[in-house]
């Protein structure tokens, strides 16, 4: 599975998403799609399993998850892809 | 002499799913309650039972509460960029029963760049929702939009 299904599949299970998954860019902004801060908390922590690492402190902003490009970026950052 | 800088109120609330809380710690466990709750959070939520795990381990509700009210807390300090860590914000049950805010770290800052002298909270919650009033006092004058 690639770094975007991953991304995909977790926000599908918990994000919480107003919207279907297949249905974001990579720009769409999460937070306007619906995701609440507490379902990012979710989606942070899924991600932290999934790609067995976790986010730095400076990692921990609300832009970091704001939509899945943004979540590649950091995935990348924290996992020297 | 110059005039002291009118005070102005905050006001932050917001509502919590008991169900969603409840369902991440079945997921995430204690992983989860120690990445958003102070350790007198945890112990004010925690049940009798030692040996629960997931959601029998944690009055749910009332961790659904003082994530509301710490959501509330981020609505009164109106960050730009930077997003608190969720236990600098520490909902404190005090011995009469009633909460009080008490911030550290980068809530802390927030609150002192803006002129936060005093934050007051009120909880609540019910079965399927928790909520959270917050009013914070200001002394300074608001950013620009």
């Amino acid at each position: 599975m690639t770094v975007d299904e991953t991304i995909r599949q977790v926000l599908a299970e918990h994000g919480r998403l107003a919207v279907s998954v297949d249905a974001l860019s990579d720009d769409t902004d999460l937070f306007g799609a619906g995701m609440t801060s507490h379902a990012s908390v979710n989606v942070m922590l899924a991600l932290e399993d999934a790609f067995d690492f976790e986010f730095s402190e400076k990692m921990l902003k609300k832009s970091t998850f704001e939509s899945i490009g943004a979540i590649r970026t950091g995935v990348l950052e924290m996992t020297g892809g | 002499m110059s005039a002291a800088a009118p005070e102005t109120l905050r006001v932050g609330m917001d509502l919590v799913s008991v169900e969603e809380v409840a369902e991440s710690v079945d997921h995430f466990g204690d992983r989860y309650v120690a990445r958003l709750f102070t350790p007198h959070e945890i112990e004010t939520c925690r049940t009798d039972d030692a040996a629960a795990c997931g959601r029998d381990a944690y009055a749910v509700d009332s961790l659904a509460a003082r994530f509301a009210a710490k959501e509330a807390v981020v609505k009164v300090l109106r960050p730009i960029e930077m997003q608190p860590d969720w236990r600098s914000i520490e909902i404190h049950r005090m011995t009469g029963g009633w909460c009080e805010i008490r911030l550290s770290g980068q809530a802390a800052e927030l609150a002192a760049e803006a002129g936060i002298g005093e934050l007051t909270v009120s909880l609540s919650h019910e079965a399927s929702v928790a909520g959270a009033v917050v009013v914070g006092r200001c002394t300074q004058r608001e950013r620009g939009v």
